[in-house]
């Protein structure tokens, strides 16, 4: 080619393989939150008394085995023991629901079961009940690999939501991508930036003080970019933990979590 | 109120034993705001006893000054078998209360 | 009308509370001396025996991991009967008071606690044999960079 020797071909070539590395599935390292944790929180994390987290497991313990709703049932009632029949199932999470055609996440499912199965009503978002269940369900899984699969029944939602990764958003007009593989492991302020996956969720945050689910850590994300909150459960941040299950595929589940 | 409990399986009379409790208690200061502007009241877990067999082997006067969700590590001896017997009481008048078999041999 | 002289001098008073008051943050701002004397009924306190282990860097001021450990042979006659936890710098001074006794085993308390910023956390034992002792550990308290939305 004739520009070859002309300085904007190879500008051009390049730009082109960074737009390319931008809307990338996964990033160049794959490592998870902990990794770029201080050591006491790493500490915190790998014991399970000093885990906070774990108090939402074993509220979420109790729950799994008492009958609630019309039909007074409990999650044993059908599921048995959790840490046989509810081991990997979070790893293939979010998934797509045969029954409703609609995206569930675990939060989803738990309260699809409880209305559909037990007559109950369904737990609000961040609710001690809706976390515990999830983290006692997602812990049955910890150390197993993130398994999400891609197909065509779930493919249109994926992409949106690696559209929503890489679009720029908020006042400050960042992209998810921007900082956490643009800059993933420097500093923002006193924390170092991790890579963004979601595979300790539900966490025990101390700035919470409390546990906490991955849409609530993505809010606060969109709130940090000065970006309008979307709601909790939404399709927009259902589609961007679809992504991010696939992002993070092949990480161990740690869920409960510790972060600060 | 949910509470761990973690204490040895089994211990040797006269072993020196940890004895772990975590509960889930958000330890409100009543120095914060809810989003609405609203001054939330204080409200921790202002006492806990620990009973070793009915005998009194720890308490732990607490104030704001303790994380939330408070996770307190202590030692004791190993005596005869028996049960460790948690209480506690937050400033609103809320009991909780934990137990833990304890066997000791020899 | 105020004078330029006037005008400059003023605002060379403001920058100079500015600095008092930012050296002051860096400074207990609790008079612990009239807790200590309640604590102790006027009786004096020993620099040792006591330490405080804690991060020298908090990741977050909401949950600091504190370690309390006396030095002590904890018998049925020379025992720690209590460990009362001061801050210079929270809004509440008195933190905690744990109470132990021979059959402790062992001085040794695990907790995590809130600190209000950067501080030395003064911890007192009260022994057996009605004696004093204090040990402290100074942590730095950082925050986290991203405001959080709850």
């Amino acid at each position: 080619m004739s520009c070859v020797r002309k300085r904007w071909c190879w500008g051009l070539l390049l730009a082109g393989c960074m737009v390319a590395a931008m809307g990338a599935d996964n990033g160049p390292r794959q490592r998870s939150g902990v990794d770029y944790a201080s050591e006491y929180i790493r500490t915190m994390q790998a014991d399970d008394f000093s885990n906070p987290g774990m108090l939402w497991v074993t509220r979420g313990e109790k729950l799994w085995n008492a009958s609630d709703g019309r039909t007074g049932k409990s999650c044993a009632g059908c599921h048995q023991d959790a840490r046989s029949s509810m081991k990997g199932v979070a790893t293939r999470y979010p998934l797509q629901d045969r029954d409703s055609g609609k995206l569930l996440n675990l939060e989803a499912r738990i309260n699809q079961c409880r209305q559909v199965r037990q007559g109950a009503e369904p737990y609000r978002y961040e609710s001690d009940e809706l976390l515990g269940l999830t983290a006692y369900v997602a812990h049955q899984s910890r150390g197993l690999p993130l398994a999400v699969r891609i197909d065509d029944s779930n493919r249109e939602h994926y992409l949106r939501g690696r559209a929503t990764y890489n679009r720029r958003q908020g006042q400050m007009n960042l992209a998810c991508v921007n900082c956490h593989e643009q800059n993933a492991g420097r500093r923002l302020l006193a924390e170092t930036i991790s890579e963004g996956h979601g595979n300790a969720y539900p966490i025990y945050r101390l700035e919470w003080q409390s546990t906490g689910s991955l849409h609530r850590r993505l809010r606060s994300c969109y709130f940090g970019i000065r970006a309008q909150l979307p709601a909790y459960g939404s399709d927009e941040l259902l589609e961007l933990e679809l992504f991010l299950a696939q992002r993070a595929r092949g990480l161990a589940v740690e869920t409960p979590g510790v972060r600060r | 109120m949910v509470a761990r409990v973690q204490v040895p399986a089994n211990a040797r009379r006269g072993d020196v034993i940890a004895v772990r409790i975590a509960i889930q208690h958000p330890m409100e200061t009543g120095f914060r705001y809810d989003l609405r502007g609203k001054l939330l009241p204080k409200n921790v877990i202002n006492s806990l006893v620990c009973r070793y067999n009915g005998t009194e082997i720890f308490r732990a006067e607490m104030g704001s000054g303790i994380a939330a969700n408070p996770s307190l590590q202590f030692y004791t001896v190993a005596a005869d078998s028996g049960e460790l017997h948690f209480e506690w009481v937050d400033d609103r008048g809320v009991r909780g209360e934990e137990r833990a078999r304890l066997v000791v041999s020899g | 009308m105020i004078s330029r002289r006037t005008f400059l001098q003023w605002m060379a008073g403001l920058c100079a509370l500015d600095a008092g008051s930012a050296r002051a943050q860096a400074v207990a701002s609790n008079d612990l001396r009239p807790l200590i004397a309640e604590l102790t009924s006027g009786a004096a306190v020993t620099v040792g025996r006591i330490r405080v282990e804690t991060p020298r860097l908090a990741d977050n001021g909401h949950s600091v991991p504190m370690k309390l450990v006396v030095d002590s042979p904890m018998t049925a006659t020379d025992y720690v009967s209590s460990i009362t936890l001061l801050s210079p710098r929270n809004p509440r001074p008195l933190m905690a008071k744990f109470m132990l006794g021979p059959r402790a085993g062992r001085a040794e308390i695990l907790t995590r606690v809130r600190l209000n910023g950067t501080q030395a956390v003064l911890a007192i034992a009260h022994l057996s044999d009605g004696t004093f002792w204090s040990g402290s550990a100074e942590v730095e308290v950082t925050e986290s960079a991203c405001l959080d939305a709850v």
